[in-house]
């Protein structure tokens, strides 16, 4: 038995219309973000309780207390401390930071050859920008310069000796100087031969294979500063009487390799991801292995694990720290020797040279960390197949 | 007897006057042939001859055997006994050759298995400007041309992602057939695809069948079937089972398993 008519047609269709007012605005979003439920609200209270509670002291201390310039340890100490500040003082010693900028850039570089790693630097920038902004055109010529001819104009420039350019021991560079290059060597060598590596684990071929995955995994299992050690003490027992190569190059080498253990094992992460179809396509077509990795599966995969290929390179830009073990100073391991300058012992100056080390380590890592994300979302062309 | 399918066979116009078989050119000539997975017998002496401009229709239960047949046409699977011979080249380990094969072959697939990466035309540039070094002009006016002919030039320059199923199908025709392959191979190429979409495939396929296109599909279309195929092939269990003409093989089938087959989808 049929009680009412179910038959019902649409004379006309509906057009849509603007949300309502209570889920737009600034309003709205206070009210579901910060005040949904009681125990949200809760939590605001106590967060802004704690911001304005710390906030001050770091801004008195590190801006309104601070000491900018001075000429040596007695503006950034007590009277008490044989310094010209009233007692219960206690600020930033900026003044430190600011007479030792230039070691804390370039190590001992000789004062009359900086302006060779300053050259360096520009290029460096001049080079680097462009590369990172998609609408610059020519590419490939950019990436030529920035990967082949930099760093053998750099060699030349920073270690000299040819064309009339006075040498420059590596035991000398220091400080930015060495993080940036270590790192930037690092990155621009781990990338390709992670690559390599994670293709050579996945090979079909048995000797390859063997060779790959034992690299990786001793590599991975050591580590770095045993890396570090080993390429810095020990390698020279296996070279030939009198061969010996440079302290800073064996750091580059150890580096390098160790970040490209670590890059084969993200990439190979991403490779899996793949799904089998995507090889299949391209095997359908007649390309050949290296076009289908080259064309199809790489540029997938690496867009994958971009945020793991951008953590190993934030981690490896913070392991070239360990480069003091093999008494190498990096920007941190030149900033710490300088707090044992009597010039500038005080209270404040560790603490001082120690943030200023980790804004800068900060600047740099948070710079990678935002552009990938955005290459991350320039390269989303939303299809998960 | 009514076929239940998205498409019907009187929906399917067909001009047969075009469609010509050759007697004397063989395209593919499968011998004797077998193929395990590990211990596992999948095929199992598998004889095939297709001559060029045939247009065959496999079906069968799933498991049986069809994908992977079709699939050691272009090497995709590896076959341990037996012989395959594609236009005139024996598939052997010789990976030179099985490139030579598989650039006269198109495959499309279940899945499109497109290049989400890459824009519709850079997915039909692609591998005529690296494996057959058109220059990239030329080769962008070939698929222009194609993506007419599958009525989607306005996508051209879209992201698979960014396209529906059917649409997304007929790219993938659309890339196979910018290699200009002399014979197609179709992986259930509308299992995935909503009903409303499968037409639209289907009528792409007929147009090649129409253009002499040597056709080897893996379907569930009946209707296509009847309409398009001049062989029916049924699998069960690794093997062929029954061939014939569509004709007389849906309305007179012989082997039981293929009468339990039809009974089952047709009503």
């Amino acid at each position: 038995m049929q009680e009412h008519d179910m038959s019902w047609v649409r004379t006309e269709m509906a057009l849509a219309q603007p949300a309502p007012a209570s889920v737009r605005g600034m309003g709205a979003w206070v009210r579901t973000n910060l005040i949904g439920s009681v125990g949200d609200a809760i939590l605001t209270i106590i967060g802004i309780a704690l911001v304005a509670m710390i906030l001050p002291q770091v801004i008195n201390w590190a801006f309104i207390n601070a000491q900018w310039t001075g000429p040596d340890r007695s503006v950034c100490a007590t009277v008490a401390q044989g310094g010209i500040q009233s007692d219960g003082w206690s600020g930033a010693c900026w003044a430190f930071v600011n007479a030792k900028f230039g070691q804390f850039m370039f190590g001992t570089y000789p004062i009359e050859e900086r302006w060779r790693p300053i050259l360096v630097a520009i290029l460096f920038v001049a080079l680097l920008v462009p590369m990172l902004i998609p609408r610059v055109p020519r590419k490939g010529l950019n990436a030529i310069l920035l990967f082949l001819v930099l760093p053998i104009v750099s060699f030349v420039l920073l270690v000299g000796g040819m064309f009339g350019l006075p040498h420059v021991e590596t035991s000398r560079w220091g400080g930015l100087l060495v993080t940036l290059s270590l790192s930037f060597v690092g990155i621009a060598v781990s990338l390709p031969l992670g690559v390599v590596l994670a293709l050579g684990r996945r090979s079909k071929m048995p000797i390859v294979k063997m060779l790959c995955i034992i690299f990786i995994e001793t590599v991975r299992g050591i580590p770095l500063i045993t890396v570090l050690f080993f390429v810095s003490v020990m390698l020279p027992l296996f070279l030939p009487a009198g061969v010996s190569f440079d302290k800073y190059l064996r750091a580059l080498i150890g580096v390098s390799l160790f970040a490209a253990a670590y890059m084969a094992e993200v990439i190979r992460g991403g490779l899996q991801a793949i799904p089998k179809g995507q090889y299949e396509g391209a095997d359908s077509l007649g390309l050949g292995y290296w076009q289908k990795m080259g064309l199809i599966v790489l540029p997938q995969a690496l867009k994958l694990v971009i945020p793991g290929i951008v953590n190993t390179f934030i981690g490896m830009f913070k392991d070239t720290s360990l480069v003091i073990i093999i008494s190498m100073f990096d920007l941190l391991g030149i900033v710490k020797q300088n707090f044992s300058d009597p010039n500038w012992a005080t209270p404040q100056t560790a603490r001082s040279g120690l943030i200023f080390a980790a804004v800068v380590f900060w600047l740099f890592c948070f710079g990678m960390s935002r552009y990938s994300m955005y290459t991350e979302r320039r390269l989303d062309t939303g299809h998960k197949r | 007897m009514a076929i239940e399918n998205a498409v019907s066979a009187e929906e399917i116009k067909v001009d047969a006057k075009k469609m010509h078989i050759s007697t004397t050119d063989v395209a593919i000539d499968i011998i004797a042939m077998h193929k395990w997975y590990g211990e596992f017998h999948v095929l199992k002496d598998i004889n095939l001859k297709v001559m060029r401009g045939e247009r065959i229709v496999i079906c069968g239960p799933s498991g049986s055997g069809k994908s992977t047949m079709i699939r050691c046409i272009n090497r995709l699977e590896e076959h341990q006994k037996g012989k395959i011979v594609v236009d005139g080249k024996e598939l052997t380990n010789d990976l030179k050759k099985i490139d030579e094969v598989r650039r006269e072959v198109g495959m499309v697939f279940q899945h499109f298995n497109l290049f989400p990466h890459l824009t519709i035309l850079e997915n039909c540039t692609l591998a005529p400007i690296w494996v057959r070094k058109t220059p990239k002009k030329q080769a962008e006016e070939i698929a222009m041309h194609f993506l007419k002919r599958v009525k989607i030039p306005e996508q051209a320059n879209k992201y698979p992602g960014q396209l529906s199923g059917g649409q997304q199908q007929r790219v993938a025709i659309a890339r196979s057939l910018c290699m200009n392959p002399r014979i197609m191979l179709f992986d259930e190429p509308t299992s995935a695809l909503d009903p409303e979409m499968i037409k639209e495939v289907l009528e792409t396929m007929v147009g090649l069948a129409e253009e002499g296109m040597t056709m080897l599909c893996v379907t569930h279309e009946m209707g296509f079937a009847r309409k398009v195929a001049n062989r029916v092939i049924f699998m069960d269990q690794g093997q062929i089972v029954e061939q014939n003409t569509p004709a007389e093989f849906f309305d007179h089938p012989r082997h039981e398993r293929t009468k339990l087959f039809l009974s089952q989808i047709l009503h």
